[in-house]
C-alpha cells in the first residue's frame, strides 16, 4: 500500500487555535482582505455545486437590500455522505466561526444552521456549543446570532432554494432560478448559503491566509476535502485528503483488493468502473464529489445499486416538475422491465435519452443529476442490466 | 380533543404564529404524540390562520412528520445502498420477528412502529437505524434484540 | 421606468422591458412556445417544463416561462434538442395520465391532448404506462365540481388559483416524489371542505382533472319528457361569453341567437335571469335603505351595516366558512337565480296556469357554485326544488352543438314572457361593480326622485378591473320621507375575487372601513369571469366581456330596474310591495355558519 500518495490533511479537525483567536484574527482584517484571501485560496463550495465561495460572499455583500442572512447547510442527505455530521460533532465552533466571518463580510446579524432531522441527536450538544460561541461573540462585542433550524426528513431540502422554502414553513419545493440566493434567498433577502465544510475551510483560510490551502490540490480543485468512505472497504470512515488524486490511487488505499466500481459523489454522482480508475481524477476536473465515496467489489450487482439509487430519487424528488417526478418512475420501471425481459435491451437506449432530457430540463439539481449515476452505471455495466 | 388544542396552543405560544412557525409546531406535535392527527392539523391551521390543506400538504412532504398513528418508538431502518449491502434485510427480518409486525406497521400496543427510511448518514457503520432521535449503528440481529429488549422494558 | 433589454429569439432581435420572460418576449414575436403550468392570472410555477428553450451557452434548457431576459441572450425555440426534450416531457405526462380521451368530458378541450397531437405522440414509442400502478381517486360527491386524480398533470394551476385568486386553499399539494398529488385537507371530498364551488380551478385546469358536474343528460331528459314544462333562465354574463365556445369572437353579445338556440333545443319557455336581477335591485335597494333608516333614525343596534350583496354563491359559502360572524351583514335577498326559481313555480305557474309540480326549472349560469346553491335546503320555498338543474355556459354550448345548430347562423329572437323582460341595470350584474351600479341607480332615485348624478347613468368609479374599488355618493335634495339622508355620503366598495373579498372583510372587521354597502363577487371580473364560463380565461378576455356588457347596457331602452314594466307588474299583481310578506316568503333567506376547519 502506498500511503504516501494520498496526502492526509488536518485543517478541518485541527483544534490548535481557539475559536476566539481565529475570530480576533478575522476581525483584524478588512472585509476586502477576507474576500481576497478566499478568492486567492481558490476555495469552492463543498456542498456539491462547487461555486467559488469568495464570489458568493462578495455578490451578497454588494446587494442594495441591507437585511442579509448566512445559512449553514447541514442537511447532509446525499447517500454515502456523513462528514458534516462528524464536523458538527467534533468542531462545531469552527462552523459557527465560519458563519460569523461570513456575516462580517456580508453584513448579516442573523445566521441559521439547517440541521437534517436525522441528526437531531446532535442538537443538544450543538446548542450547548452554540451558547458558548455566543458568549465568545459577546466577549468580542460581535453582533451576530445563530439559530438552529431542524429539518424533518426530506433530502431535497438540501437544495438551497428548497431549504429556504422549508425554513419559511413550506413544502421544500425548489424555486425558479434566477433569482439566486445572493439576491433573493431566505425571506427573499440576499443570502449566503454554504455547506458545513465550506464554512470551516473559510474560517481556517481566514486564520492561515490563502497559501496553506492553495498549495494543496490542483488548479481546478484547490485544497483538501473531507471524504466519507463507505461500502466494500476495510477502512470505512471520514478522511481529510488533499484533492487531485485519481480513483486508482484512492482505490489502492481504500479498496478491498476486489473493487469493481467507485461511486463518486453519492447517488447523484458518477460511477467509475475499474477500467477508468487510472484516468479519472477526483475533483472538479474529473468527477466532482461532495465527499461521498462508495466502493463496490465484484460481489455486488450494479443493477441493484442503480435500482437503489433510483428508488431514492423517486421518493426524494419534491415531485413538482415533470422530468424528475415522472422520469424517475420511468427509469425504475424501465430497468425493471429490461431486467425481467419484458422489454428488449434497446429500451435502455431510450431510457438513456430520457435521462439526458432530465439532465437538461429538470427544475433543480436533483432531477438534473439522476442522469449521472444512471448513464454511468448503465453505460459501464450494461450486461448487468439485461435479463 | 382539548389536550391537542392545548398542546397546539402551547406550541404556537412558543414558536409563534407565522408561517415560519409551522414546521417547528408540527415537530412539536410529533415529539408529544408521535404523529399528527387531523385534529392537530386543524388546530394548527386555526392558530396560524392558514388553510388546513396547506398544513396537510406541508406535513405530508416531510417523512418525519407522520400523519398516520405511530407507536411511542418509531424505528426507521436505513434502506440506502451501503446499509442494504451490509445486511439491512436481516435487520428488518429480525425486527419483524421481534415485534411481530410487518414493515410499515405499528404494534397493537402502540409501542413500536417499524419503518424504512433513506440514508441516515451512517454509511460507514451500516446497517443503521434510528429509534426516535437515537441512532444505532453496525447492527447485527443479536444487537437489535438487545436494543429492542431495552426498549420493551422502558 | 424599466430599462429595455435586447435579446435574440430564433435569430430575430427584440427589445423588451427588463423583467420580461423569454416566453413573453417570444409571444411578442408571434413565436409560439407550448405551456401547461403557465397561466396569465397566476404566479409563475415553472414546474411542467414543457416550455423549455435552448439558450446559447447554457448547459440546461431553461423554462421560458420562468426565465427573465438578460442582455444579449440568444434563444432558440425550435431545435432538435428542444423538440426532443418537449416530446419526452409530454410523453412522461401521458404515461402518468389516464389518457382515455374519447370518453373524457374534456375531449377536444384539453391542453395536454392538444400538445400530444401537436407533437404526434404515438402509442408504441411512449414510456411504460404508470396509471395501473397508481391509486387514483375520483371525487364526485360535490354537486358542482368533479376531481379526477387520474387526469391530473400536477401543474398546480388549481392550487395557485385557489390560493392566489380566492384565498381559500381548499386544494393544496400533498406528499412528495412519485406520490405527490393535488389534495384537499386529508384527502376529504371537496364537498366536505372549505371549497366555495366557485370553479375558478375548473376554468384553469388544462386537462379533465377538474371539471364541472354536468347535468346535460338530465336536462335533455326533461326536455323530451312530454309531461313536463321546462323553463329556462339565462344569467346576464352568459350572453357575452357563450359565443366563445361556438366559434364567435370574444366580446360579442349573442343574446338573440342564444334565445333562438334555447327555443330550438326544446325548452318550453325561454326566460331571463335579468328579470330577477332587476327584482333583486328593488328588494336589495329597499333593504339597504331600510337598514340605513333603522340604523340612523331608529338607532336600532341590531341593524347590521355595512350590508353586503348576496348574489354570488361562492361568496356566500366563503363568508359562511370564513366570516360567519358577518352573516347578518349579508343582504337577505336570494340570488337572482333563486328568486327566479321560487317565482317560476309560483307566480309564473299561476299566471300560465301550469301545475308547478310539472315545471322543471333550468338555469344557464356562468357559474359552478350555482349548482351547489340550487341544491341548498334553503332553496325550496316554492314547495319544490326551486331550480332543478343548473347548467354552465359551457354545458349549454355542448347542448347547442349536440343539437346540430349552426350557432353563428341562427336568427335572433326575444325572450318569452312573463319574466323575460329586463333593463340595462340587470345586464351589468354580470360584471364586477354591476350590482352596485344598478342598486345606486335605483336607490338614488328612490331617495331623491332624480337620476344618479353621473353622466348617462354610467357610474364609472365602480367599474373596471381593480380588485377593490371604493366609491362615495353624496345625497342631496332628498324627498321628505328620506330627509334623514340629506347630505349623507353613502360609502360603497366593490371587490371581486375572494382574495379581494378578504381584504374588504378584514378592513371591516378591523374597524378600518366604514362602508354602508359592499358588493362582492367570488370570481375575478364578476360573473363574466365565472367558473362556468368558456375556457380559456385571462384579463384580456374578461375585459372584452365586460365591454360587451356595458355596451348592452348602454343600448337598452330602459336602464333602471324600477322602470322594468314586468317588475312593476309583478309588484302590482303578486308581490304587492318590496320586502313585503310574499317577498319574505319567496325571495329572502338566511344562511348558517359553517366550519372553517
Ligand atoms: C438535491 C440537492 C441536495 C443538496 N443537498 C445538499 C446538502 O445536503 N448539503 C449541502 O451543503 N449542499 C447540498 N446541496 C447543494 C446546495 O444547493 C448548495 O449548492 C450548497 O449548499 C452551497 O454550499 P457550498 O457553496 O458551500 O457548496 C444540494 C443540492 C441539491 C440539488
Ligand atoms: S428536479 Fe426533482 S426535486 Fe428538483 S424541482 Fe424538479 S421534481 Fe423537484
Ligand atoms: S409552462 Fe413553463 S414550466 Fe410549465
Amino acid at each position: 500500500m502506498s500511503y504516501t500518495q494520498l496526502k492526509r490533511v488536518d485543517l478541518i479537525f485541527d483544534t490548535e487555535a481557539t475559536t476566539k483567536d481565529i475570530l480576533q484574527t478575522a476581525w483584524s482584517k478588512t472585509n476586502e482582505q477576507i474576500v481576497n484571501e478566499l478568492l486567492e485560496s481558490g476555495l469552492k463550495g463543498r456542498g456539491g455545486a462547487g461555486f467559488p465561495t469568495a464570489m458568493k460572499w462578495k455578490f451578497t455583500s454588494e446587494q442594495a437590500e441591507k437585511e442579509r442572512y448566512v445559512i449553514c447547510n447541514a442537511d447532509e442527505g446525499e447517500p454515502g455522505t456523513f462528514k458534516d455530521r462528524e464536523i458538527l460533532f467534533k468542531v462545531p465552533q469552527k462552523v459557527f466561526g465560519g458563519m460569523a466571518v461570513c456575516a462580517k463580510v456580508i453584513g448579516a446579524t442573523q445566521g441559521f444552521v439547517y440541521l437534517r432531522g436525522e441528526y437531531r441527536f446532535l442538537l443538544k450538544e450543538l446548542q450547548k456549543q452554540l451558547d458558548d460561541f455566543h458568549a465568545i461573540l459577546k466577549a468580542l462585542s460581535i453582533n451576530f446570532n445563530i439559530t438552529i433550524i431542524m429539518g424533518s426528513g426530506a433530502y431535497i431540502c438540501g437544495e438551497e432554494s428548497a431549504l429556504f422554502e422549508s425554513m419559511e414553513g413550506k413544502r421544500g419545493e425548489p424555486r425558479n432560478k434566477p433569482p439566486y440566493p445572493t439576491i433573493a434567498g431566505f425571506r427573499s433577502k440576499p443570502t449566503v448559503i454554504n455547506n458545513v465544510e465550506t464554512l470551516v475551510y473559510a474560517f481556517m483560510i481566514t486564520k492561515h491566509g490563502a497559501k496553506k490551502f492553495k498549495d494543496l490540490g490542483t488548479a481546478d480543485s484547490r485544497g483538501s476535502k473531507v471524504f466519507s468512505i463507505s461500502g466494500d472497504t476495510p477502512k470505512a470512515g471520514i478522511y481529510e485528503l488533499e484533492l487531485g488524486m485519481t480513483v486508482d490511487q484512492f482505490v489502492e488505499e481504500f479498496g478491498d483488493g476486489d473493487t469493481k466500481a467507485v461511486q463518486v459523489g453519492g447517488a447523484s454522482g458518477f460511477c467509475v468502473p475499474r477500467k477508468k480508475f487510472k484516468d479519472t481524477i477526483i475533483g472538479f476536473e474529473g468527477v466532482p464529489t461532495g465527499g461521498s465515496m462508495m466502493l463496490f467489489n465484484s460481489s455486488r450487482s450494479m443493477y441493484n445499486v442503480l435500482h437503489n439509487y433510483l428508488e431514492f430519487f423517486e421518493e426524494e424528488s419534491c415531485g413538482q416538475c415533470t422530468p424528475c417526478r415522472v422520469g424517475c418512475q420511468q427509469l425504475i420501471k424501465g430497468i425493471e422491465a429490461v431486467k425481467k425481459g419484458e422489454k428488449h435491451a434497446v429500451y435502455l437506449d431510450q431510457l438513456m435519452k430520457l435521462s439526458q432530457t432530465m439532465k437538461i430540463t429538470a427544475k433543480c439539481g436533483l432531477g438534473q443529476s439522476v442522469a449521472n449515476s444512471f448513464s454511468s452505471i448503465v453505460d459501464n455495466f450494461k450486461e448487468e442490466m439485461i435479463y | 380533543m382539548p389536550e391537542i388544542k392545548d398542546l397546539v396552543k402551547g406550541l404556537a405560544d412558543t414558536h409563534g404564529r407565522t408561517r415560519e412557525s409551522l414546521i417547528p409546531i408540527l415537530q412539536g406535535v410529533i415529539t408529544h404524540e408521535n404523529y399528527i392527527s387531523d385534529e392537530a392539523m386543524t388546530e394548527i391551521a386555526r392558530e396560524l390562520d392558514i388553510s388546513a390543506a396547506q398544513v396537510y400538504g406541508t406535513a405530508t412532504f416531510y417523512s418525519f412528520l407522520d400523519t398516520q398513528p405511530r407507536g411511542k418508538y418509531v424505528i426507521r431502518v436505513c434502506k440506502t445502498i451501503t446499509c442494504a449491502m451490509k445486511g439491512k434485510n436481516l435487520i428488518i427480518q429480525e425486527l419483524e420477528d421481534l415485534l411481530k409486525v410487518k414493515l410499515g406497521e405499528t404494534t397493537p400496543n402502540r409501542k413500536f412502529s417499524l419503518l424504512e427510511t433513506n440514508c441516515l448518514g451512517w454509511c460507514h457503520k451500516g446497517p443503521a437505524m434510528l429509534i426516535n432521535d437515537e441512532a444505532y449503528t453496525e447492527l447485527t440481529p443479536e444487537k437489535v434484540r438487545e436494543i429492542i429488549n431495552e426498549y420493551i422494558k422502558k | 421606468m424599466a430599462k429595455n433589454i435586447n435579446i435574440k429569439i430564433d435569430g430575430i432581435t427584440v427589445s423588451v422591458p427588463e423583467g420580461t420572460t423569454i416566453l413573453e418576449a417570444a409571444r411578442q414575436l408571434n413565436i409560439q412556445i407550448p405551456t401547461l403550468c403557465y397561466h396569465e392570472d397566476l404566479c409563475i410555477a415553472g414546474n411542467c417544463r414543457v416550455c423549455v428553450v435552448e439558450l446559447k451557452g447554457a448547459r440546461t434548457l431553461p423554462a421560458s416561462c420562468a426565465m427573465p431576459v438578460s442582455e444579449g441572450m440568444d434563444v432558440l425555440t425550435n431545435t432538435l434538442k428542444v423538440r426532443t426534450a418537449r416530446k419526452h416531457i409530454i410523453e412522461l405526462l401521458l404515461s402518468e395520465h389516464n389518457a382515455q380521451c374519447t370518453t373524457c368530458y374534456k375531449n377536444g378541450k384539453c391542453e395536454l391532448q392538444d400538445l400530444a397531437s401537436e407533437y404526434k405522440i404515438s402509442n408504441g414509442e411512449t414510456f411504460i404506462d404508470l396509471v395501473p400502478s397508481k391509486n387514483y381517486q375520483i371525487d364526485s360527491y360535490s354537486p358542482s365540481i368533479i376531481k379526477d386524480d387520474s387526469k391530473c398533470i400536477r401543474c398546480q394551476r388549481c392550487v395557485r388559483t385557489c390560493e392566489e385568486l380566492q384565498h381559500v386553499s381548499a386544494l393544496g399539494v400533498a406528499y412528495k416524489g412519485d406520490k405527490m398529488k393535488i389534495s384537499t385537507f386529508f384527502e376529504n371530498p371537496m364537498f366536505e371542505v372549505v371549497c366555495t364551488n366557485c370553479g375558478q380551478c375548473v376554468n384553469r385546469c388544462p386537462t379533465g382533472a377538474l371539471i364541472e358536474r354536468n347535468y346535460i343528460d338530465q336536462v335533455w331528459d326533461a326536455i323530451y319528457d312530454e309531461n313536463t314544462h321546462v323553463v329556462v333562465q339565462t344569467a346576464p354574463a352568459v350572453r357575452v361569453a357563450l359565443g366563445e365556445d361556438l366559434g364567435i369572437e370574444t366580446g360579442e353579445i349573442v343574446t338573440g341567437k342564444m334565445v333562438t338556440a334555447l327555443k330550438r333545443l326544446g325548452f318550453n319557455s325561454v326566460l331571463d335571469t335579468d328579470f330577477t336581477a332587476d327584482l333583486t335591485i328593488i328588494e336589495e335597494g329597499n333593504e339597504l335603505l331600510t337598514r340605513l333608516k333603522r340604523a340612523l333614525v331608529d338607532k336600532d343596534p341590531s341593524v347590521r351595516l355595512p350590508m353586503a350583496t348576496s348574489c354570488s354563491p361562492g361568496w356566500i359559502k366563503f363568508i359562511e366558512h370564513t366570516y360567519p360572524e358577518y352573516l347578518d351583514n349579508l343582504s337577505t335577498c336570494k340570488s337572482p337565480q333563486q328568486m327566479f326559481g321560487a317565482l317560476a313555480k309560483t307566480y309564473y305557474a299561476q299566471k300560465r296556469k301550469i301545475d308547478p309540480a310539472k315545471i322543471i326549472s333550468v338555469s344557464i349560469m356562468p357559474c359552478t357554485a350555482k349548482k351547489f346553491e340550487a341544491d341548498r335546503p334553503e332553496m325550496r320555498s316554492s314547495g319544490y326544488k326551486d331550480v332543478d338543474f343548473v347548467l354552465t355556459t359551457r354545458e349549454l354550448a355542448v347542448m347547442i352543438k349536440q343539437a346540430g345548430l349552426d350557432f353563428g347562423k341562427l336568427p335572433e329572437s326575444d325572450f318569452d314572457s312573463i319574466m323575460g323582460q329586463s333593463t340595462g341595470a340587470a345586464v351589468i350584474f354580470g360584471a364586477t361593480g354591476g350590482v352596485m351600479e344598478a342598486a345606486l341607480r335605483t336607490a338614488y332615485e328612490v331617495v331623491t326622485g332624480r337620476e344618479v348624478p353621473f353622466d348617462d347613468l354610467n357610474i364609472t368609479p365602480v367599474r373596471g378591473m381593480d380588485g377593490v374599488r371604493e366609491a362615495a355618493v353624496t345625497i342631496s335634495g332628498t324627498k321628505p320621507e328620506w330627509s334623514f339622508l340629506e347630505g349623507a355620503t353613502l360609502k360603497t366598495v366593490v371587490a371581486h375575487g375572494l382574495v379581494n373579498a378578504k381584504k374588504v372583510m378584514d378592513s371591516v372587521r378591523d374597524g378600518k372601513a366604514d362602508y354602508h354597502f359592499i358588493e362582492i363577487m367570488a370570481c375575478p371580473g364578476g360573473c363574466l369571469g365565472g367558473g362556468g364560463q368558456p375556457v380559456p380565461t385571462n384579463k384580456e378576455i374578461r375585459e372584452k366581456r365586460a365591454k360587451a356588457i356595458y355596451q348592452e347596457d348602454a343600448g337598452k331602452p330602459i336602464r333602471k330596474s324600477h322602470e322594468n314594466p314586468e317588475i312593476i307588474g309583478i309588484y302590482a299583481e303578486f308581490l304587492k310591495e318590496p320586502l313585503g310578506h310574499k317577498s319574505h316568503e319567496l325571495l329572502h333567506t338566511h344562511y348558517k355558519a359553517r366550519q372553517r376547519y
